[in-house]
């Protein structure tokens, strides 16, 4: 017998379905105890076709598709492909329908964070914080039922402008919500700035440093907690953000340090909530008279698109972080030749390696929420013991009630 | 410092639910029993929350107005809707219709809107109530 003592590690793969992850993703752990030793990400469980079906469309149907690729990018999808285009073919909008579009942004901003705030919070186990954010995302999603004609689809871009303006009928019902946000963010701030369990579950944990995020290329509020300037909308401001005067939110704003914990990106979203109000209350105030749209007639849009060659990038800071279209015409076909996407989680994936190395089996869902993936699908982890080829399963319950324990453990 | 929700979960003990109680205040016994009373007269549906103006609701169609130019087809993004050759009329499948109105803002005869009709919940994706002509 060996006097050499043989240490193992066990493999724990997560995915490809999760409710942590936005895409199916498939991680595969190396788990030594309770401790994450290594991991590996592999992608592509999820083809839609979305690219595909989009080059038999024309630009006007594909806005409607670009719409559905993601169900909380419900409006920087569609605009950045429509910037695309009319970078394409050389299309200038109308100075208020950039305004328009601010507002639009930054309230799908304030949505998406604010969702994801209380997703975090659930998935340390604080479920009241879930419903106290919530709640407040509700008067969010009203005001852009009024403005959009729905709260989830707003159908609001087209191509050289906006559809529905933002007329004197609608300022008080904004102003009021602008309000209550204003009021109500105390709340929010003390419920997760200061609370002991929040603190205790997020600061130190799932750490990107400033190197790591600058060398993955991490993009919106994950590589601005960590300290890096990086934000689309003040590097290549478009719309009407060079009016607005943006600046990077990164948490020593508030915190007066960077530690690029969950924490930080707790704090980064908060920071941009308030930012997000902010910009709305100035694009309202700022709002130039003008056209809505640069060509309202729809077919000679259309057939000057078929007609013109071009290609073009459309980039845009989406909530979370930058989104990327590239489309191309032949001056033939009134669909596009070539129309790819780049969604932000694409570029936040790879930041969880470093992030998720040496954390505990009950941050994992924190950890990988806290890049803001979409959170849907069932959840379901399976454990498998290599040695003795034992499988069990962890599914969503026992994966959450770990992390709930955990957090019971800590305040003890 | 310490648990900042406290307070809050206290509050909210004495504040009434947000939930608009749709379609009845009580959980019926039995939902189709429910629906025929209320079809009789009955019993009460209890509303649900007013849309706002503007809202893109179940698709409205003068028949009288159409000229049948078929841009409305053109820019579809789903396919929602099929062209009638002998009537040059169109025909809408709502089961399809992703309610985005740019068959509104292209109609030049201004034929089609929008109402606020949103309960369009329906086992036959066929049926006569998700069928516009």
């Amino acid at each position: 017998m060996s006097s050499e003592t043989t240490q193992t590690t066990y493999q724990l793969p997560i995915g490809p379905i999760h409710p942590a992850l936005k895409e199916p993703v498939m991680f595969k752990f190396e788990i030594d105890g309770e401790r994450i030793v290594d991991v590996d990400v592999e992608l592509g469980h999820v083809h839609r076709a979305i690219e595909w079906t989009g080059m038999r469309r024309n630009p006007i149907q594909i806005i409607y598709l670009a719409e559905r690729i993601c169900g909380i990018c419900s409006f920087v999808h569609p605009m950045a492909f429509c910037r695309a285009v009319e970078n394409a073919v050389d299309i200038e909008v109308p100075e208020r329908a950039d305004y328009i579009r601010v507002v639009h942004g930054e309230l799908e901003r304030i949505c998406s964070h604010l969702l994801w705030a209380g997703v975090a919070a659930h998935e340390i186990g604080f479920d009241t914080v879930l419903y106290l954010t919530w709640e407040m995302r509700e008067k969010a999603l009203d005001l852009t039922e009024y403005l959009t004609g729905n709260r989830v689809t707003k159908a609001i871009l087209t191509i050289g402008g906006v559809r529905r303006d933002i007329t004197s009928e609608h300022i008080p019902k904004i102003s009021e919500t602008i309000n209550y946000f204003n009021k109500n963010f105390i709340k929010l701030k003390r419920a997760f700035l200061e609370d002991k369990t929040v603190k205790m579950r997020s600061q130190g944990v799932g750490i990107l440093t400033y190197d790591d995020a600058l060398k993955l290329c991490a993009v919106g509020p994950t590589t601005r907690a960590s300290g890096v300037k990086k934000d689309v909308r003040a590097d290549q401001p478009y719309a009407a953000y060079s009016d607005l005067g943006i600046d990077y939110t990164t948490p020593d704003l508030l915190t007066g340090e960077v530690n690029g914990d969950v924490y930080d990106r707790i704090v980064t979203r908060l920071l941009e909530v308030k930012q997000s109000l902010e910009i709305i209350q100035k694009a309202i105030d700022q709002m130039p008279a003008g056209d809505l749209v640069s060509e309202p007639k729809i077919p000679k849009l259309l057939n000057y698109i078929k007609k013109t060659p071009g290609e073009g990038v459309g980039r845009d800071e989406a909530p979370r972080g930058e989104v990327i279209h590239y489309v191309k015409f032949d001056g033939e076909n009134e669909h596009p030749y070539t129309w790819k996407v780049r969604a932000s989680t694409y570029a936040n994936i790879l930041p969880w390696i470093p992030m998720l190395k040496g954390e505990q089996i009950a941050d994992i869902p924190i950890v990988a929420a806290s890049t803001d993936p979409c959170m849907s699908c069932t959840n379901r982890v399976g454990v498998v013991n290599n040695k003795t080829n034992q499988k069990m399963m962890l599914d969503k319950e026992t994966l959450h009630k770990l992390s709930i324990e955990k957090t019971r453990r800590l305040m003890r | 410092m310490g648990f900042s929700m406290l307070g809050p979960v206290f509050r909210q003990m004495f504040k009434k639910p947000w939930t608009n109680k749709f379609p009845a205040k009580y959980q019926p016994n039995n939902t189709t029993d429910f629906l025929k009373a209320v079809a009789e007269g009955k019993a009460k549906i209890n509303p649900p929350i007013a849309t706002p103006k503007g809202f893109r609701g179940k698709i409205k169609y003068d028949t009288e107005k159409c000229i049948g130019c078929k841009l409305c087809i053109r820019v579809c993004p789903c396919g929602a809707i099929e062209f009638k050759e002998k009537e040059k009329k169109v025909k809408f499948y709502l089961a399809r219709c992703c309610f985005c109105s740019q068959c509104n803002d292209v109609c030049p005869t201004k034929c089609i809107s929008m109402s606020d009709e949103f309960l369009l919940a329906e086992a036959d994706p066929y049926a006569k109530e998700l069928i516009v002509e």
